[in-house]
């Protein structure tokens, strides 16, 4: 087991994590699939409205590979597929008629699975509408069926702001995780790595008694947790090559799909962030409405972002959105405020988080971690003025994020990729935009330079 | 303050797109937002942002030249009475200096502050708050009898020629603050070297004292004839080392007073505003350069050879300089190894020139700016040491 202790980075000091108390909610009246969640799929519909579906049933495939499919986590009639500009599909929702009917894929004994072989586990795990927890890197989409990773990478903690506790999320699937690191396995001809909190426990302890898994111990602030950061820091990639990553969670839905032939259902979600009076996990369908869940009561009076994923790469959602397929947190924070304060760059700060040592609560309350944040965008947007340097303190990486920002707005395709860019992914520099004191939209810059790279490439 | 955030809607839609003064909306901005923070939301990227932006930023800079601005006040005070040997209490010399300093921040500020809205209107983009700083290091680094129309045309150039025209903030090579005085030197070399400018009065109506001589350290300590010691130069001329470090002598306003440069250069490492890097750098470089000169130092070399290292960094624009302008975070290297080079190789060529050009005695200005071109270089290389560190690994 090899150790990595990272010393740079921070941890954004925001109050409101969940409470370790898990509410299991009655099933939904409705569910719906977002497609713009999957990166690198080009949705095609396999419903209409009206439609009569069961758990398992095909909503839509992507139309490259169209063996990548979306199933519906409720029995039930689609109600309603909803478009934005430009026809974009938005949601498919399926109303939930109960009755759970549920469409089997495949029907094999656990002993069998030992057997399988990587064409069976790809075909297996293609139909069973779980694929799309595997993302490939470099570009940070949803892997291709038609290629081999050389490694698979798990990150069993994270370190974002909020985060979902890992060990409190898997506490009861330590069989299902071990069937699915089993099948993943398989997947590849190099090693699944599982990297495991080596400082704050909240990896379950049982991660070093699975199987067939690399075990690493990362410790560090933010983004230490980032399987990007992980990569890097265990086996880098080199251009040319392609791993692929997947959660933890989705490891063990991947084995709970292997033991039962079928798929599975339930998600926990951390509802999280000073946005709600009470922050706590739930145990929910998958794709599950907002609403089956989140009551008004539960919620302060300010007006409020939902977000999906946490406040740094998370998307903003709203009140009545739905489940992510991805994410395990929902974090809900408060609004900027309308009023304008007089001056308000230039006070003293006795309670204002920063990274920097400008305001007096660095000195006052040193690492605090309990600050009420809000969406405020605290500046206008300038030109880069701060040294290059200072993002690096936020970068656990032999990277250099300014330059290569620059080489992309530069559209310097060959000094992008001498820099790195292909070990990036948008949540590894979402500190830097979160310091940067000219409001610069880091995770933007380097999408547009990946986007810039698959066009010629 | 609800008054004031309702005058400022009461116009905005004039400035905003398709409003009668779409043009001048960067004005209109800048005067918004400098008086009310902005409670702009989060649109992409990350939902929370960090509390520090360029306003704050900037506005440390100015709290960590407080200190040398105060006590350059009372130094042009000081310095004056001193001339004309009139006993004065510190509130009479603070009061004449502030009273022959504010004229020079009040052009350096309108001046500067107008072509950085002209040019933000032409653009079409926000004015940067950098000319919060430039506007005030300006005054600092001239003697108090600059003339307000030069200092005016000085800044203008400084601000257009220096910054303007690479762009803007962040995208400009040169200190635009030490353009400027780059522009006065070799404009009206007059009004910037010699020893007749650096302490004010009024010939009209004031008489020096006797034996009054009005030369600054510098200038005392590059007259030493060839073979003699430097030290002994300065003290006959009444200069010792604390005097020096205090800041008790005549030389460019903000300038004179490590010690007020020091408390400075405290604010900017402990904010993290100032790169401590490049500071400790500059001086080790000073202070390396200097000594090897000791080493060097003969009978046949200038007495300029002779002066201890601890002297050069105390005198002249060294300090100011390694604090507040070597620092300037966009003509600065952006790379921590470029910090250390470049910095190392201003104070190295600021000794230098003071050393062994004998028409140039002070040489802090010209390093700088000459480093300022240079640090894209150094960053260049660094930047491909690391494509090939990664190019290379396991």
């Amino acid at each position: 087991m090899a150790e990595f202790k990272l010393k740079r980075g921070y941890n954004v000091p925001l109050a409101g994590a969940a409470d370790k108390q898990l509410t299991v909610v009655d099933p939904p009246d409705t569910v719906a699939l977002l497609p713009h969640e999957f990166r690198g799929i080009k949705p095609r519909l396999a419903v209409k409205e009206g439609d009569t579906v069961k758990i398992g049933t095909t909503l839509f495939t992507d139309k490259v590979h169209s063996d990548i499919v979306f199933v519906a986590p409720v029995s039930g009639k689609v109600v309603a597929i909803n478009r934005g500009e430009r026809r974009k599909l938005l949601e498919i929702v399926v109303e939930n008629d109960r009755k759970d009917e549920t469409e089997r894929v495949g029907n094999w004994s656990t002993a069998d699975l030992e057997n399988m072989t990587r064409e069976d586990v790809v075909k297996h795990l293609l139909a069973s509408g779980l694929w799309a927890h595997l993302i490939k890197r470099p570009f940070i989409e949803v892997a291709n069926p038609e290629e081999t990773p050389r490694d698979i990478f798990i990150s069993g903690f994270s370190t974002a702001p909020l985060a979902a506790d890992v060990s409190f999320l898997l506490q009861e699937e330590q069989e299902s995780f071990q069937f699915g690191v089993q099948m993943l396995a398989k997947l590849t001809d190099g090693a699944v790595h599982l990297s495991v909190d080596g400082k704050n426990n909240t990896s379950p302890g049982w991660f070093s008694q699975i199987k067939g898994v690399q075990v690493h111990r990362f410790s560090g602030p933010h983004p230490a947790g980032n399987v990007g950061v992980q990569i890097h820091h265990i086996k880098p990639l080199k251009s040319g090559e392609l791993v692929w990553q997947v959660k933890p969670e989705a490891v063990a839905l991947l084995g709970q799909f292997f033991k039962n032939g079928v798929f599975p259902t339930e998600r926990i979600v951390a509802l999280a962030g000073t946005g709600l009076k009470k922050k706590q996990y739930f145990k929910v369908r998958s794709g599950a409405s907002f609403s089956s869940f989140i009551k008004k009561e539960m919620l302060t009076d300010n007006a409020l972002r939902f977000i999906s994923g946490d406040v740094l790469t998370g998307w903003a959602t709203k009140q009545d959105g739905f489940v992510s397929f991805y994410d395990a947190l929902i974090s809900v924070i408060p609004e900027a405020q309308k009023e304008r304060k007089l001056l308000g760059y230039f006070r003293p700060g006795f309670k204002t988080p920063s990274f920097s040592k400008t305001f007096l609560s660095s000195f006052l309350r040193p690492g605090k971690q309990d600050y009420e944040m809000d969406t405020g965008q605290k500046g206008g947007h300038r030109a880069f003025v701060m040294s290059a340097s200072d993002y690096e303190k936020v970068v656990p990486m032999n990277i250099l994020p300014v330059p290569l920002a620059k080489s992309i707005l530069a559209k310097d395709i060959e000094e992008m990729e001498g820099l790195g860019i292909l070990e990036l992914a948008e949540e590894d520099v979402a500190l830097c935009s979160y310091i940067c004191l000219s409001k610069t939209d880091f995770g933007q810059i380097l999408r547009d330079g990946l986007d810039m790279i698959q066009k010629e490439g | 303050m609800k008054v004031l955030e309702k005058v400022f809607d009461k116009y905005r839609s004039d400035f905003e797109k398709g409003g009668k003064y779409e043009k001048y909306y960067p004005l209109f901005e800048m005067m918004d937002t400098i008086l009310l923070w902005t409670n702009e939301r989060t649109h992409s990227g990350p939902h929370v942002r960090d509390a520090l932006d360029l306003k704050r930023f900037m506005m440390m800079v100015i709290v960590a030249l407080l200190p040398a601005t105060l006590f350059g006040m009372y130094n042009v005070g000081y310095q004056h009475f001193h001339a004309i040997g009139i006993g004065a209490s510190i509130g009479e010399m603070f009061s004449y200096g502030f009273w022959a300093m504010l004229p020079l921040i009040i052009v350096s500020y309108a001046v500067g502050g107008t072509w950085e809205v002209l040019f933000s209107i032409v653009r079409k983009h926000e004015v940067n708050e950098g000319f919060l700083v430039t506007g005030l290091l300006f005054p600092l680094i001239l003697p108090p009898t600059m003339p307000l129309g030069q200092a005016a045309v000085a800044i203008s150039f400084g601000v257009v020629i220096g910054k303007e025209v690479f762009g803007g903030t962040g995208m400009n090579l040169l200190n635009p603050a030490l353009t400027a005085r780059a522009f006065v030197f070799f404009a009206y070399p007059g009004k910037i070297s010699g020893d007749k400018v650096w302490t004010a009065f009024d010939a009209a109506k004031e008489k020096l004292v006797d034996g009054f001589s009005g030369a600054t350290p510098l200038l005392s300590a590059s007259s030493t004839p060839q073979g003699a010691s430097a030290v002994e130069q300065l003290h006959k001329s009444g200069f010792d080392f604390m005097q020096m470090f205090y800041g008790f002598i005549p030389g460019s306003i903000g300038e004179t007073s490590t010690l007020a440069i020091l408390i400075g250069a405290l604010i900017l490492i402990i904010t993290g505003v100032g790169s401590w890097r490049i500071m400790v750098a500059v001086f080790a470089g000073g202070y390396a350069t200097a000594a090897l000169f000791n080493a060097l130092a003969g009978p046949a070399s200038t007495g300029m050879f002779t002066l201890p290292p601890y002297y050069h960094l105390v005198m002249g624009g060294f300090a100011f300089g390694a604090i507040f302008m070597a620092t300037d975070p966009v003509s600065a290297s952006q790379t921590n190894t470029g910090k250390w080079i470049y910095g190392f190789l201003i104070g190295a060529l600021a000794i230098m020139i003071r050393t062994v050009n004998p028409a140039y005695p002070e040489g802090m200005m010209l390093a700088i700016l000459f480093m300022n071109i240079f640090s894209p270089l150094i960053d260049y290389y660094v930047v491909k040491a690391n494509i090939k560190r990664r190019l290379s690994r396991a």
